[in-house]
Order: structure tokens, then C-alpha cells, then sequence
């Protein structure tokens, strides 16, 4: 009954979070809006370098939807705790008396969210732009179990890098070479999807996405204390 | 083996408490007790530890050396008890610009789990005389009502101790008699109170006993009643080297 009512003031706390992350992205728009214009134009720039011939749309489709994505999650992962630096809202956070995995799970909900949503709206346009059929349900599975890896390691590495002085940089440097399984196992896996392969090809890669998910998860929940402490 | 352990009849205990940044040390051996439903006031030019100081006893910042007890409770062992009995309000609101000052108040109280939320943000927007702006977004604000939120947004939760770092700061005279006005009121409901300022007059008004800090040390300590407040601003000159 007690562990119910302690795991209840958790979730509440995560959710306060999130909600109020949802709020203020529902005004201001920075993180979705920003991305999603970064990934768009990266998807246009593509589509006219390579075209949409059935024999390049197989070989560059797959990398150019994950490209367009985790550069466009770059930009938008460092907006995510470079809004609580600011009037030292992170120190407000800090203040309440809530584990730091607390603020780390609800931060956490806010950016994949928000990267979801840019998934959402991005993936139909970039079907249609490789002329690709528009109902993939595999895709949308790939695409929920490699954003929770970006989220979980962009959000941990946001905190990071708003405590260095050239933080647009850091975090690209510190992202990148952490998400590469992640982003190899849904480029292959989305290969397998567009090429019209059976389940069991793309088995292998989801289970490595999973993997990745559960450790940075893991990992990222244990260290944050160590990375918003002073 | 030194003695540590914390004098019962005081809500705030500071022994030794050092802190050094690289090579730089902010703090020097700080001794302090505030008593239960006391307001200290802490003086000191920039840079001579004031914020450093609030910073520690609120859990913000680790010390390098030295104890902190907040009613006994040592703040290095329990921080997350120690949070829910305090909070802290400084030149910087910890509020959200984008969000209405009820949204801000809303989230803080789901983080201290206050019970009663909705009940309890009317309270202490009438208390700080927010009622009519309740539903504005923060950043609409002046720096005068942003800070009355932020003072809100403090007492929320109930807290038995409040930390006020340099509240003033930034606001225009008027703003700053009403939020001086507000903050004299903090003092109540036996709650104690630590703040540091620049400004002496109200530091005076506000406080029960009184510090000067000057470059990480204390220098000069005394209660309301061992002071002669005409000539304080002779002592602060002399303690912080200003007047030479």
C-alpha cells in the first residue's frame, strides 16, 4: 500500500514535468517546429540528389529518413534542458524533494514525445517523396523503439552540455558516437521494411535497438545525479 | 575527536564551513545558528560569499568542508528530507515565462506534492496580491510581480525555513517596498528566515540578528538589540573595507 502511494507521488512528479514541458512547447513550438523544418529540408535535399528510382530509393532511403532524424534530434535535444538554465529554473527543479531520476524520466517523456511527433509528421512525407507505400506498420515500430534511444541519450547528454560553454557543439559531439548502434539497427531494420522482407530479417536489429534502449535507460537514470549535481 | 553534534534550540546550525572553487576559496570557516522563528540577515559586498553561503544551506551546492545541520538533520546525509522544509527565493525566479503564474505555481506544487493544490495557489497569490494576474502568462509580468510570484512559488509548500538571496535585486524602489513589504511578512508562523542583501535599511528592518560577510569570513556578528542601527552603515564600512 505504502510502495503503491510512493510509485503514485513518482509518476505524478514525472508527469508535472512532462506536462509542463508539453505546455510550454505547445506556445512556443521551438523543439518540434525547429526539427521538423531541419528534417524536411534535409528529406527535400535528398529526394532531389537521388531521385526516386526504385534501385537508389533501396540503397539511400533507409539512412536518409535516420539522417534526417537524429541531426534534426541534435538540434532539438539541446533546447530540452537549455530551457531550464535559464532564470536558473534547473536550480528550482533541483530544490524539490524528488530523486534526480525523477526530473531525468520526466525530461525523458517531454523529448520523446516531441521527436515522435516529428516522426509522425515526417515519415508520410518522406514515403511519399521516394514513392513508397504509405502504410508500413513495421516502420512505425522502428521508429518508437529508435527515438526512446535518441530521447534517452540526447536527454541525458542535454544536461551535459548546458553546463559547457559551447554547448551546440558538445552535444552533437558527446550524441552521435553513443546513438551509432542504434541508428546502424534502424537504418538496416527500415532497409528490411522498404525492401518488403519478412519479420525474422529484421528480428536481429530490434532486438539490438531494445538492448540499447533498456542500457541507455538504465545507465542514463543511474548517472544523471552525478550530471546535474554541482 | 571534535564535537558535531548540532545545538538542539537551533534551526539552522553552520560550523567550519568552507568552500573552495579550484583555487579559490568563497568560503572560510563560516560558524553560524539562526534560532527557530529567526530572521538572519546576512550583509556582504559582491563576492564576499553571501550567495555561496544560501547556495549550501539549500542543498544547491556541496561544501568542501565544514557541517550544515537544518533542524538537526545534517544536510550532507538526508538532502531530500531537508528539502521539504525549506525553499529558496532569489534575484532569479525559477519560473517559467511561457506558462501562467497559476500553470507555474500548479507544477511546483505537484513536485512538493502540497496537498489541497488548488485551494492552497489562491491562498498565496492573495497573500502576495496576485489574484487579478493569476492567469497571465509569467513573462508578461514586471520583474516587480515576477518576484511576488517567485515568493509564491517559495511559501507553496509551507516550508519552515526560507532562504532569500538578494530578492531585491532588479527591482525599482516601489517594487522593491512592496516586495520588502511581502517579505516581512514571511517571518511568521514561527518559520525561520536567512536573507542576504546589499541593502542595509532593509536588511535592518527585516532582521533579529545580523552578519557581515567579507571575502569568505564572517566579520562581524551581533542580534538586533547589540546594534546601534544609525551607525551600522559606519560598521559595515569598516568590516568590508568600503569606507577607506
Amino acid at each position: 500500500m505504502h510502495g503503491d502511494r510512493q510509485v503514485n507521488k513518482v509518476f505524478t512528479r514525472i508527469f508535472a514535468i512532462f506536462w509542463k514541458d508539453v505546455l510550454t512547447e505547445l506556445r512556443t513550438k521551438e523543439f518540434v517546429v525547429s526539427v521538423l523544418v531541419f528534417a524536411l529540408l534535409v528529406l527535400v535535399i535528398f529526394s532531389f540528389a537521388f531521385g526516386a528510382r526504385t534501385e537508389t530509393t533501396e540503397l539511400v532511403a533507409p539512412g536518409i529518413l535516420w539522417v534526417a532524424l537524429t541531426f534534426g534530434g541534435v538540434l532539438g535535444f539541446n533546447r530540452i534542458f537549455a530551457v531550464e538554465k535559464e532564470n536558473s529554473r534547473l536550480e528550482g527543479l533541483m530544490l524539490c524533494p524528488v530523486d534526480r531520476a525523477v526530473i531525468y524520466w520526466g525530461k525523458l517523456a517531454g523529448s520523446f514525445t516531441f521527436m515522435l511527433v516529428v516522426a509522425v509528421v515526417l515519415t508520410p512525407i518522406f514515403l511519399a517523396l521516394f514513392n513508397l507505400p504509405l502504410f508500413l506498420p513495421r516502420l512505425a515500430l522502428i521508429i518508437v523503439l529508435a527515438t526512446l534511444g535518441f530521447a534517452a541519450v540526447g536527454t541525458l547528454f542535454s544536461a551535459v552540455a548546458i553546463n559547457t560553454r559551447a554547448r551546440d557543439i558538445m552535444l552533437p559531439i558527446l550524441f552521435l558516437p553513443v546513438v551509432v548502434p542504434v541508428i546502424v539497427a534502424a537504418v538496416k531494420a527500415t532497409a528490411s521494411v522498404l525492401a518488403d522482407k519478412p519479420w525474422s530479417d529484421m528480428l536481429t536489429w530490434l532486438q539490438i535497438m531494445i538492448a540499447f534502449d533498456i542500457i541507455y535507460l538504465v545507465v542514463a537514470t543511474l548517472v544523471f545525479e552525478f550530471v546535474v549535481e554541482e | 575527536m571534535p564535537e558535531i553534534a548540532p545545538a538542539a534550540s537551533c534551526a539552522i546550525e553552520v560550523r567550519g564551513l568552507t568552500k573552495a572553487f579550484g583555487e579559490r576559496y568563497a568560503l572560510r570557516g563560516i560558524d553560524l545558528k539562526v534560532n527557530r522563528g529567526g530572521c538572519l540577515v546576512v550583509f556582504g559586498p559582491n563576492g564576499a560569499g553571501k550567495t555561496t553561503l544560501v547556495k549550501i544551506i539549500s542543498t544547491l551546492v556541496k561544501p568542501t568542508a565544514g557541517h550544515v545541520w537544518l533542524d538537526g538533520i545534517d544536510i550532507r546525509e538526508r538532502p531530500a528530507q531537508i528539502r521539504r522544509r525549506i525553499s529558496l527565493v532569489s534575484h532569479q525566479t525559477f519560473l517559467y515565462d511561457d506558462l501562467t503564474v497559476y500553470e507555474n505555481l500548479r507544477f511546483y506544487g505537484r513536485m512538493y506534492g502540497v496537498a489541497g493544490l488548488e485551494e492552497k495557489i489562491r491562498e498565496v497569490a492573495s497573500w502576495v496580491q496576485l489574484e487579478s494576474r493569476l492567469h497571465d502568462r509569467v513573462g508578461t509580468l514586471s520583474h516587480g510581480l515576477q518576484q511576488r510570484a517567485s515568493i509564491a512559488r517559495a511559501v507553496l509548500h509551507n516550508p519552515a525555513m526560507l532562504f532569500l538571496d538578494e530578492p531585491e535585486v532588479g527591482l525599482d524602489p516601489q517594487a522593491t517596498t512592496v516586495v520588502s513589504d511581502v517579505l516581512g511578512r514571511l517571518n511568521t508562523d514561527n518559520r525561520t528566515v536567512v536573507m542576504t542583501t546589499h541593502n542595509l535599511e532593509r536588511g535592518l528592518e527585516l532582521g533579529d540578528s545580523f552578519v557581515i560577510l567579507d571575502r569568505g569570513k564572517v566579520v562581524y556578528q551581533a542580534a538586533r538589540d547589540e546594534i546601534d542601527k544609525e551607525g551600522f552603515r559606519q560598521v559595515y564600512d569598516r568590516c568590508t573595507g568600503t569606507g577607506r
